[in-house]
């Protein structure tokens, strides 16, 4: 844990001969514009002119530009993967604005002024000023029943969202309750439908008027979408299966929490599994806690 | 009795395109009235046009010129070139038309099919049901066929089916084509009472029937059709009736 | 033909009691004007002009080519026109002019007061969604949010349409041809529409599966007074099926009428050919 900390405190080396934050200044200003657009227009997907970056597609491709887009000098990065700072493409992504930017990274929520993540929101509340990047595969949500791209576009424009509730019946029919536990459609300031990138559904309330700005960046697709802060985000439902989050029975086998979201750890051949917290900075914060009050005491 | 039906002056000739537009004059210069609980019996050799008289009487052939008013929901309607929705309104509850065929619709029961006219009528379905089986009863078919569709019936049994259809409804026009041909006597009688309690009640009937002693039973006109003129057999009607063949 | 005058004769004055009835008492349900959209000579259709009142059913037919299909899009508000108008009377008593408003009206009209059943069943139904869902889509879309209730439409529909309602969870792929079309009549007629456009309903059927199908559609025309603008090429359907057929050939209308009429007593030579060709009945 220690060495994570030391990262911020010793960057590595940063590479002079790429521009700041490696994309190109009209790249950036091309990708400032359309965020511009997808803030005013709330859950709007802006279609972008997406640049080759030099990581594969689905690593997250989509976030990095608007992350290198919107990055200034004293910003503060920090990037989680599935909630977790130390995976090899939150340490890779971490590493190369670092380098290239020469910019400041942790792995505190509060202390960061810009995080990308993928797949989960971070449990500790965010803050006004703070700037959520997320990493989008498939930005349509009316993909999955409407193939074409021309349809969903017009389905957007015209409000025109009866199947979205077709795929929310069709879980109830087979599961008894809405089993889509991911990537759970909202409807942003109660105008356009949005899939709000594949965060767990518990996520889903954080986004709800949230003080932070929420940008998504769908790379290969070339869409990014956003909710500014203190936006309405109601999740879709029926009345008499209303929206529910997931609980658990255990709580964090690390620090005892029973709030946050947690990930199941297969421990052996026999059945053993444990519980932890899926975010590691929040684990850690309250882990740290712990052992001082054990200390003091 | 209140005249319920004009015919002035009605003509229609056939023209078949597809037999290098010959042309088949059929009916011209047909002029009768008819009155409530009057019975007028069409004679003539056959091709003389008795059925096509009826058939565009009922909207079902296109008159080539002439007209005919039908007394319908308290208003005369003329039926030559009305709109379809018109005359459909007019064999809803005006015209009714019973014949010896009977178009079997698949999958429907004997029962429904004579019960429908009154339904359309909008008549209570429990008092339909009632009527059209004591009509079916009437006529002689077993029971065990009612819920059958006539499809598999055999032709005298789809025959009758049809007549209990034509008189499922108190119409106040009749247009019967040859409704007792290759009956048996007994369903005959039948018929031919259920014509006069029709009449009884008020309604008017053009007919053909091919049998002398049908005839005989229920006609109060006669309206000779082809080449001869028209001559009337009851001296009371006042009305010409009668054909000019040109 | 010609609607000769009528002379008032004396011994007929009893008729002059009464009114002539005025057979426009209503308000027609669409009115279609001059109807043009040609692909090339005589493809498509043109000059169609037409008034449906409610309650009717109105056959299209003609052969391959004829242009019955494309007339049918032009008039369900699939393919604008090159040339004259389609009006729908609202429930309002309004008209709209299915061309002239705007994309997200004509949408919404689609999805409530109107209906369209496919000729495939597979291009009016989602083949991936339950049957249930299928039915279920226009009062979602409506803004229905109450699965009980949606569930609850899906049985009674399904039952209406002939379909046993243990079926409703299963996929319309698991159906017989039959039973998908019925579920497309299901998923149109659940929004209550008072319009309805028929593709060749029976087009892709066994006949005895025809008969089935057409004696459901028989009677839910007639139970819900809907107004059908029907195609098809098979005059036996429309006959059944039709009060007033429009008879098309070479993207004209070259006679219309009431049904029986027109296929006992057609006037123009290509409907003589027409129905000396085909109909055996």
């Amino acid at each position: 844990m220690n060495e994570r900390m030391n990262e911020t405190a010793a960057p590595p080396q940063s590479e002079d001969s790429y521009n700041f934050a490696y994309l190109d200044e009209q790249t950036k200003r091309m990708i400032r514009r359309a965020l511009l657009k997808a803030v005013a227009i709330p859950g709007y997907q802006v279609p972008f002119s997406g640049r080759e970056m030099p990581l594969p597609y689905g690593w997250g491709t989509g976030g990095i530009q608007l992350t290198a887009a919107i990055l200034g000098e004293n910003d503060v990065l920090k990037v989680i993967d599935q909630g977790a700072d130390d995976t090899t493409n939150a340490v890779s992504i971490r590493r190369f604005f670092a380098r290239t930017a020469a910019i400041k990274t942790t792995t505190r929520t509060q202390e960061a002024s810009v995080i990308q993540t993928r797949h989960r929101i971070p449990e500790t509340p965010l803050q006004h000023g703070q700037i959520m990047v997320f990493q989008v595969p498939i930005p349509e949500p009316l993909r999955f029943i409407e193939p074409s791209e021309r349809e969903t576009r017009a389905m957007h424009a015209l409000e025109d969202y009866g199947v979205m509730h077709v795929k929310l019946y069709e879980d109830i029919a087979a599961f008894g309750h809405i089993a889509t536990s991911y990537a759970y459609p909202v409807r942003v300031a109660g105008r356009y439908i949005m899939d709000p990138s594949p965060i767990p559904k518990f996520d889903n309330p954080k986004l709800h008027k949230s003080p932070a700005l929420m940008l998504f960046g769908a790379g290969r697709e070339k869409r990014i979408y956003a909710v500014p802060p203190y936006t309405e985000v109601e999740s879709l439902d029926f009345e008499d299966h209303p929206f529910e989050i997931p609980r658990w029975e255990s709580c964090c086998a690390l620090c005892g929490s029973q709030e946050s979201y947690l990930d199941e750890i297969v421990t052996d051949d026999e059945g053993g599994r444990l519980f932890l917290c899926s975010d590691t900075d929040y684990c850690e914060t309250r882990q740290n806690a712990m052992n001082m009050t054990k200390g003091g005491a | 009795m209140p005249s319920v039906l004009h015919v002035s002056n009605l003509g229609k000739t056939f023209t078949l395109h597809q037999q290098n537009g010959v042309t088949l004059p059929v009916l011209s210069e047909i002029n009768f009235q008819l009155e409530a609980g009057e019975c007028l019996i069409l004679r003539g050799r056959s091709g003389a046009g008795k059925s096509t008289l009826l058939r565009a009487l009922y909207g079902n052939y296109l008159p080539t010129d002439g007209s005919i008013r039908v007394r319908h929901a308290g208003a005369w309607l003329e039926m030559v070139g009305a709109p379809p929705r018109s005359i459909l309104a007019a064999r809803r509850s005006t015209l009714g038309y019973v014949s010896q065929f009977l178009r079997v619709i698949p999958r429907v029961s004997a029962l429904d099919v004579v019960t429908e006219p009154a339904l359309a009528r909008g008549v209570d379905p429990e008092k339909a049901r009632r009527r059209a089986r004591s009509l079916l009863d009437n006529l002689n078919i077993p029971e065990r066929l009612w819920r059958l569709s006539p499809s598999t019936f055999s032709g005298g049994e789809r025959q009758r089916v049809n007549i209990a259809r034509g008189f499922m409804v108190d119409w106040p026009i009749f247009l019967l084509d040859e409704p007792t041909a290759s009956l048996d006597a007994a369903n005959r009688g039948i018929v031919l009472e259920l014509i006069a309690h029709a009449k009884k009640r008020g309604a008017a009937m053009i007919g053909i029937f091919h049998d002398e002693a049908a005839c005989e039973a229920v006609a109060d006109r006669y309206l000779e059709m082809g080449a001869q003129p028209a001559y009337q057999k009851t001296g009371e009607t006042k009305y010409a009736c009668g054909t000019n063949f040109q | 033909m010609t609607l000769s005058a009528i002379s008032f004769s004396p011994e007929t004055a009893a008729r002059q009691f009464l009114p002539v009835s005025d057979p426009d008492d209503s308000m027609p349900i669409l009115s279609v004007r001059d109807l043009t959209r040609l692909y090339g000579p005589e493809k498509g259709c043109q000059n169609v002009s037409f008034d449906l009142y409610p309650g009717e059913v109105l056959g299209i037919v003609g052969e391959s080519g004829s242009g019955k299909s494309t007339l049918l899009a032009a008039l369900s508000g699939r393919f604008a026109p090159s040339g004259g108008t389609v009006r729908y009377c609202q429930t309002s008593g309004e008209w709209l002019d299915i061309y002239a408003t705007s994309e997200a009206r004509r949408r919404q009209l689609f999805r409530t007061e109107w209906g369209f059943v496919e000729q495939n069943p597979r291009d009016g139904l989602r083949m991936g969604v339950s049957a249930g869902a299928n039915i279920g889509e226009r009062l979602m879309a409506q803004g229905a949010r109450h699965y009980g209730d949606l569930r609850a439409a899906g049985l009674q529909w399904l039952s209406h349409v002939e379909i046993d309602p243990a079926r409703l969870d299963d996929f319309p792929r698991a159906f017989s041809g039959g039973m998908q079309q019925r579920l497309q009549i299901a998923r149109n007629l659940v929004s209550s529409p008072r319009l309805l456009f028929m593709d060749e309903p029976t087009g892709g059927l066994d006949v005895s599966v025809q008969a089935r199908l057409l004696d459901l559609l028989r009677g839910l025309t007639r139970e819900f007074s809907l107004s059908v603008i029907l195609v098809t090429h098979d005059l036996a359907v429309a006959r059944l099926l039709a009060d007033r057929l429009m008879v098309m050939r070479r993207s004209r209308v070259v006679e219309s009428g009431l049904a029986d009429q027109i296929l006992d007593d057609p006037q123009h030579p290509y409907t003589q050919l027409l129905v000396s060709s085909i109909l055996q009945t």
